[in-house]
C-alpha cells in the first residue's frame, strides 16, 4: 500500500480551480482515488455536482480522458468504453502491455435511483472497472431533494421538516449490500477522513479482476447545513456513531475495517447538521430513537458477520 | 481495381442480411438489447460472435439505453461501433440518440421500423440521426456498409441510422446479392478517430458543461454537418454504384419524369406502389413516385426540382405526428414546395399505421384520386387517413 509520502509524490489528475462548493467531500475523494490509480486512468461521471462543477466549458479539471453523456447511464457509458478498449488490445491497436484502468463516477441519486439499473447490468457483464459513489445523502446538485440516499429523519427540499411530516419518513436503501449482492469481486465503504483506510480501498478495487464498487460517504455543506470547515469532522463523526460502517466485501468475505472504541450516539452526528435539527427536539425523540435503533441493528448486523463468508 | 460484382442470388431475410453486412464489416464493438422485430440481428450477429467468425467486442447491456451509452463510451474511445433497435427501444434511447449526434459519435444503428405505443403493436410504422430508408432487402444491406462510410466521413462525423421495415422486410425472405467479403473490406477502410478516450497521453474532455455563452456555437457545427451529410450520402452512394453495381442517391425517381401525379413514400411501401403505377401508365396515366432515401438531412432542394412538373402531389405517410396536421413526410414535402412560383397541390394520406397491409388497390385509390384533383383543381380532403 502506499505510503501518504508516496501518494503525495503522484501527479495531481485533477486540478484545483473547480467550481465545486468550499468543504465538498467530492474533491478530496477524487483526488485520492485518481492517485491512487497510479497510472493511465479513464473516468466517466454520471450527471451531478462533479460534472457540472469540474468542466464548464472550456474548462476541465481533468488531466485524464473524461466523457459525460448522461444522468442514468455511467455504468453503461464506462462498459462501452472498457469494451472498446478489450477489443482495441485483441485487434493489436493497443499495447498488449498497456494497462489502463477505469473509473465511473455517480453521486448518490445517480447511482441509488436513476442509474441503478445501468450499474446492476454492468456489474452482472463483469466488465473490468470501479464504480465510485459519492454518497451525500440527497440531490445536492439540483437542491437538496431527498434521494433513495437521504437517512431516516433528513430533511431535504422535497422531505421537508414540516408540522405534520418531519423530514424523510423511509429508511435509506442500503446499496452497497445490493452491490454485493450481484458477487463481484471487491465492494467497500469509505471516507475522505480515513485517506489510508480509503487508499487502501482503491488500490484494492483497481487490483480486483472484474468489477469493484467504492461507496464513499461526501459531506456536503450546502445539504448538510454544516460548517463547511467541519467536513471532514463530519465524516468522522459519521463513521464513529457507526451510520457509516467502514467495511469491505472481498470475494464474498465481509470485514469491518474499523470499530470505533466507543460508539458515539447519532445525535452527535446530528449535532452539527441543519438537516437534523428537527430531530433534536425534546418532542421528536421517538423518531430519533428510531434512528438510533436502526443505526444499531445494522451495525450489530455487520458484527455478526465479520469475518464470514456471506 | 478489380470489381466484383456478384450476380450470384441468395435468399435472405432484412434482419438476416444486416446482420450478414455487420459480419462482414467485424466492428470493433456492438451492444444491443432485444426487440422484436429487431432482435434477429442481433441473435445471428451474436451467433458470429460465439462461432468465432468476427471477432467483434459483444455487449448485452440490460437496456436500449445502456446500449446507445455503450456505443458512446465506446465510439468516445475510437471504436467503430453498431447496433440495432426498434421502437420502444429507439424511444427508450432517445435521449442517448441526440447525444450522441451531439458529440458527434459516428455509430450506425439498424432501426427496424415498429409502431410505437401505445396500444403496443409490434408491427410496421415510421419513427430521428441521419437517417436512410430502405425500400428492399438488397438495399438494407447495402446501405448499413454506406452508413458506416457517412458516419465517418470527417465533414460529418455524425450517427446514422438505416430503416428497414418491420416484418415487412425484417422478416421477409428476398433474393439479394453478397458483397465479396475482401472487397467490402477496401470499401469500409480503417476507422482512426482524431480523439479518443483510450489515448491517455493525450487527454480529452468528452460532454463538457456548457453555458448559454457556448452551448449554440455547438448546435451550429452539428446543425452545418448534418447539411454537408447529404453531399456524402450522395458520393458514397456513387461510389458503391462504381465498385459494386448497384448506385444509390438521396431518392429514387420512379416514371416521374413526365408524370402529373406522384406519389412520395418511404421505404418498402414504395414496391406496391411501384405496381400500381405500372398498371396505370398501361393506361396512358401519367403518373409517377418519388422515394426518398436519405430522409435525414432532408433532401428538400432536390424534392422540390423533381417535383416540379408534378400537378398533385400525395404525400403517404407510415406515421402521424398528431399535430392535426398530418404526418412529417408530408410537413416537409410540403415545405419544400413552399419557395417555388408554380406549386404543385399537396395532400397527405396517412396509411399502414400498425402493420396495417398497403395493397396496391390502396395505392391505386391514392392515383385515382390525384388525377381527379389534377383535372377539377379541387382538394376535398388534405389530411386523410387510408387503409383504414
Amino acid at each position: 500500500m502506499a505510503t501518504l509520502k508516496e501518494l503525495s509524490k503522484r501527479n495531481e489528475l485533477f486540478s484545483g480551480g473547480h467550481r465545486l462548493c468550499t468543504g465538498c467531500g467530492i474533491p478530496p475523494i477524487v483526488r485520492l482515488l485518481l492517485r491512487s490509480a497510479n497510472g493511465p486512468v479513464v473516468a466517466t461521471t454520471a450527471t451531478g455536482c462533479l460534472e457540472v462543477g469540474t468542466t464548464i466549458y472550456p474548462y476541465t479539471s481533468w488531466r485524464i480522458p473524461w466523457i459525460h453523456s448522461a444522468f442514468e447511464n455511467a455504468a453503461a457509458t464506462i462498459s462501452g468504453i472498457e469494451t472498446a478498449y478489450k477489443a482495441f488490445k485483441k485487434r493489436g491497436r493497443i499495447p498488449k502491455d498497456k494497462e489502463i484502468k477505469f473509473i465511473a463516477f455517480g453521486g448518490d441519486g445517480g447511482t441509488y435511483d436513476i442509474g441503478l439499473q445501468a450499474l446492476s447490468g454492468a456489474l452482472e457483464r463483469g466488465h473490468n472497472f470501479l464504480y465510485v459513489c459519492y454518497d451525500n445523502g440527497a440531490y445536492m446538485n439540483t437542491g437538496i431533494q431527498r434521494s433513495g440516499a437521504t437517512p431516516l429523519g433528513a430533511a431535504t427540499t422535497t422531505s421537508p421538516a414540516g408540522d405534520v411530516i418531519l423530514g424523510k419518513q423511509e429508511l435509506r436503501k442500503d446499496l452497497t449490500r445490493i452491490v454485493v449482492a450481484h458477487n463481484i469481486p471487491y465492494a467497500a465503504q469509505g471516507s475522505p477522513h480515513n485517506w489510508a483506510d480509503l487508499s487502501k480501498k482503491a488500490e484494492k478495487a483497481f487490483k480486483a479482476n472484474g468489477p469493484s464498487f467504492l461507496n464513499i460517504i461526501s459531506p456536503c455543506p450546502l445539504g448538510w447545513y454544516s460548517k463547511p470547515e467541519e467536513s471532514i469532522e463530519a465524516a468522522k463523526i459519521a463513521v464513529d456513531t457507526c451510520y457509516w460502517a467502514l467495511y469491505e466485501v472481498e470475494n464474498g468475505v465481509l470485514k469491518i475495517n474499523y470499530k470505533p472504541k466507543e460508539k458515539r450516539p447519532i445525535s452527535d452526528w446530528f449535532k452539527i447538521q441543519g438537516r437534523f435539527k428537527h430531530l433534536l427536539k425534546p418532542e421528536n425523540k421517538e423518531l430519533l430513537d428510531k434512528v438510533q435503533k436502526h443505526i444499531d441493528s445494522e451495525w450489530e448486523r455487520l458484527l455478526s458477520l465479520d469475518g464470514k463468508l456471506i | 481495381m478489380a470489381i466484383t460484382v456478384n450476380t450470384r442470388q441468395t435468399g435472405l431475410t432484412g434482419n438476416s442480411a444486416v446482420a450478414y453486412a455487420m459480419k462482414q464489416i467485424n466492428p470493433d464493438v456492438c451492444a444491443a438489447y432485444p426487440i422484436t422485430p429487431s432482435t434477429q440481428i442481433m441473435e445471428e450477429f451474436s451467433s458470429y460472435v460465439a462461432d468465432g467468425v468476427v471477432d467483434t467486442e459483444l455487449i448485452t447491456v440490460e437496456s436500449e439505453h445502456s446500449a446507445m451509452s455503450a456505443c458512446i463510451g465506446a465510439a468516445a474511445a475510437g471504436a467503430r461501433v453498431m447496433t440495432a433497435t426498434s421502437s420502444q427501444g429507439l424511444a427508450l434511447m432517445w435521449e442517448m440518440l441526440y447525444i450522441a449526434s451531439g458529440m458527434r459519435l459516428p455509430i450506425v444503428l439498424a432501426d427496424v421500423n415498429r409502431a410505437l405505443s401505445a396500444p403496443i403493436n409490434i408491427h410496421c410504422d415510421h419513427s430521428g440521426w441521419i437517417q436512410i430508408y430502405s425500400e428492399t432487402v438488397q438495399e438494407a444491406y447495402d446501405n448499413l456498409f454506406q452508413a458506416v462510410r457517412i458516419a465517418e466521413n470527417e465533414n460529418v462525423l455524425l450517427p446514422v441510422m438505416i430503416c428497414l421495415d418491420g416484418f415487412i422486410t425484417s422478416h421477409a425472405i428476398e433474393n439479394i446479392s453478397l458483397l465479396n467479403d475482401a472487397e467490402v473490406k477496401q470499401f469500409m477502410g480503417e476507422y482512426k478517430a482524431k480523439h479518443t478516450l483510450l489515448d491517455t497521453d493525450h487527454p480529452v474532455t468528452y460532454g463538457a458543461m456548457t453555458l448559454p455563452d457556448t452551448y449554440i456555437e455547438f448546435k451550429r457545427q452539428q446543425s452545418d454537418a448534418i447539411a454537408r451529410a447529404k453531399d456524402v450520402v450522395a458520393e458514397v452512394g456513387k461510389e458503391f454504384g462504381a465498385r459494386f453495381g448497384r448506385e444509390y442517391g438521396l431518392m429514387e425517381e420512379y416514371r416521374l419524369d413526365d408524370a402529373e401525379v406522384a406519389i412520395v413514400i418511404l421505404s418498402s411501401a414504395a414496391g406496391t406502389t411501384k405496381v400500381a403505377v405500372d398498371e396505370f401508365r398501361k393506361a396512358d396515366k401519367k403518373v409517377g413516385i418519388l422515394r426518398p432515401r436519405l430522409f435525414r438531412p432532408f433532401p428538400h432542394k432536390e424534392i422540390a426540382e423533381a417535383l416540379k412538373n408534378v400537378k398533385v402531389v400525395a404525400c403517404l405517410d407510415r406515421a402521424d405526428s398528431m399535430s392535426s396536421f398530418g404526418g412529417p413526410l408530408f410537413n416537409d414535402v410540403r415545405s419544400a414546395l413552399y419557395d417555388m412560383e408554380k406549386r404543385p397541390k399537396v395532400v397527405n394520406r396517412i396509411f399502414g399505421l400498425g402493420g396495417r397491409d398497403y395493397k396496391v388497390k390502396d395505392a391505386a385509390a391514392v392515383l385515382e384520386e390525384l388525377l381527379k384533383i389534377a383535372v377539377t383543381g379541387k382538394v376535398e380532403a388534405l389530411i386523410k387517413y387510408i387503409t383504414i
